[in-house]
């Protein structure tokens, strides 16, 4: 990508970001209920796009070659059950990255 | 009305000492993963500044090292931050009355900003808008630091950080988590992820994701009437 297309992009994101912020101000007048679509729209969509985002970040994560996914695998784990454990955000975004890190520096080194 | 601005100051920093922490701590990472792939520190300092919210900046990262594709980023860009719409909407009523203050305060009406703002006992003493302002600004104001710090010092670190953009994984892996803890049933997080599987399967890592988005929506619109059933049985 060149400067303007990085720019582009990031007006882009931008963009999005700020038709999520003010559009309810635009088009809901605080005095009427929300439609019940969106309502439902609001309790449905968040879990739903999470989960893709998780797979977004694993996108590139090949299964049959190299480490198979097994650092990814146990750096998960980590997160999972550093948060179940004590359901602090940064600790178990900490932890987890700490044993990623280690994971791919230490134990599975690209050849 | 210098001196409500303090007294609103005052009651508005101790609610967002813990944003400080993890602010610092996340726009430093975010900062240092923008460096270490290949971007001056200028990027997340405006990134920072202009964008205002943390799990987009880092796919931000990957939309800017990929191909040359906006109408892709803007459509990540609303999926992902959808849910800001319904923070607004649960807004429209706290934000009236705030005058010139209402347009920074949608601005940077990011999710720590949000969950503090909606839900903080402000003294009756204490004017609305200046505390919501100043909530906003504070939080803004620490994102902005910590990701230009990292960006500024990520090139000046020596340590092996391969493994760093997991970061990223990790967080949304919490958010998920935290999402998934919330809900009785899990019927919404299945079709994220089962849809996302099978759209990379079929369209491969780069064009999953517009057809995975499309695939969610479609879904949740046509599985609307059992989903709704599901939630007022469970």
């Amino acid at each position: 990508m060149n400067i303007s297309q990085q720019i582009i992009t990031i007006g882009m994101v931008v963009l999005g970001t700020m038709i999520t912020r003010f559009l309810p101000f635009i088009i809901f007048p605080a005095n009427k209920p929300t439609p019940a679509f969106v309502q439902y729209l609001g309790r449905t969509l968040p879990a739903a796009v999470f989960g893709m985002l998780v797979v977004y970040c694993l996108k590139n994560v090949q299964l049959l070659t190299g480490s198979h996914g097994l650092p990814e695998l146990i750096a998960i784990g980590a997160v999972v059950a550093l948060h179940l454990w004590k359901r602090q955000m940064l600790l178990s975004i900490a932890g987890g990255t700490a044993v990623y890190m280690l994971l791919v520096q230490l134990v599975f080194p690209a050849a | 009305m210098e001196r409500t601005a303090r007294k609103a100051l005052h009651a508005a920093f101790p609610y967002t000492i813990p944003i400080f922490a993890g602010f610092w701590f996340l726009g430093l990472t975010y900062g240092v993963y923008m460096n270490v792939s290949g971007f001056s520190f200028w990027y997340p300092m405006l990134m920072s500044l202009t964008i205002l919210a943390g799990s987009m900046e880092f796919v931000t990262v990957h939309l800017l090292l990929g191909a040359f594709n906006p109408l892709q980023a803007l459509a990540m860009t609303l999926m992902i931050n959808a849910r800001h719409l319904f923070y607004g909407i649960s807004m429209l009523d706290r934000l009236k009355g705030t005058g010139w203050k209402k347009f920074y305060l949608i601005f940077g009406m990011c999710d720590e900003s949000f969950s503090i703002n909606y839900t903080a006992k402000i003294p009756p003493e204490v004017d609305r808008g200046w505390f919501m302002f100043w909530v906003t600004l504070l939080n803004h104001f620490y994102w902005f630091f910590g990701s230009t710090l990292g960006g500024v010092f990520g090139s000046f670190l020596h340590f092996n950080t391969e493994g760093l953009d997991f970061v990223m994984t990790a967080m949304f892996v919490v958010i998920f988590l935290e999402q998934w803890l919330k809900e009785k049933r899990h019927y919404t997080a299945f079709i994220g992820i089962g849809v996302s599987v099978l759209c990379l399967l079929f369209f491969g890592a780069d064009q999953f994701l517009l057809p995975a988005m499309g695939g969610i929506l479609v879904l949740l619109i046509f599985l609307r009437k059992p989903l709704e059933q599901g939630r007022e049985e469970g």
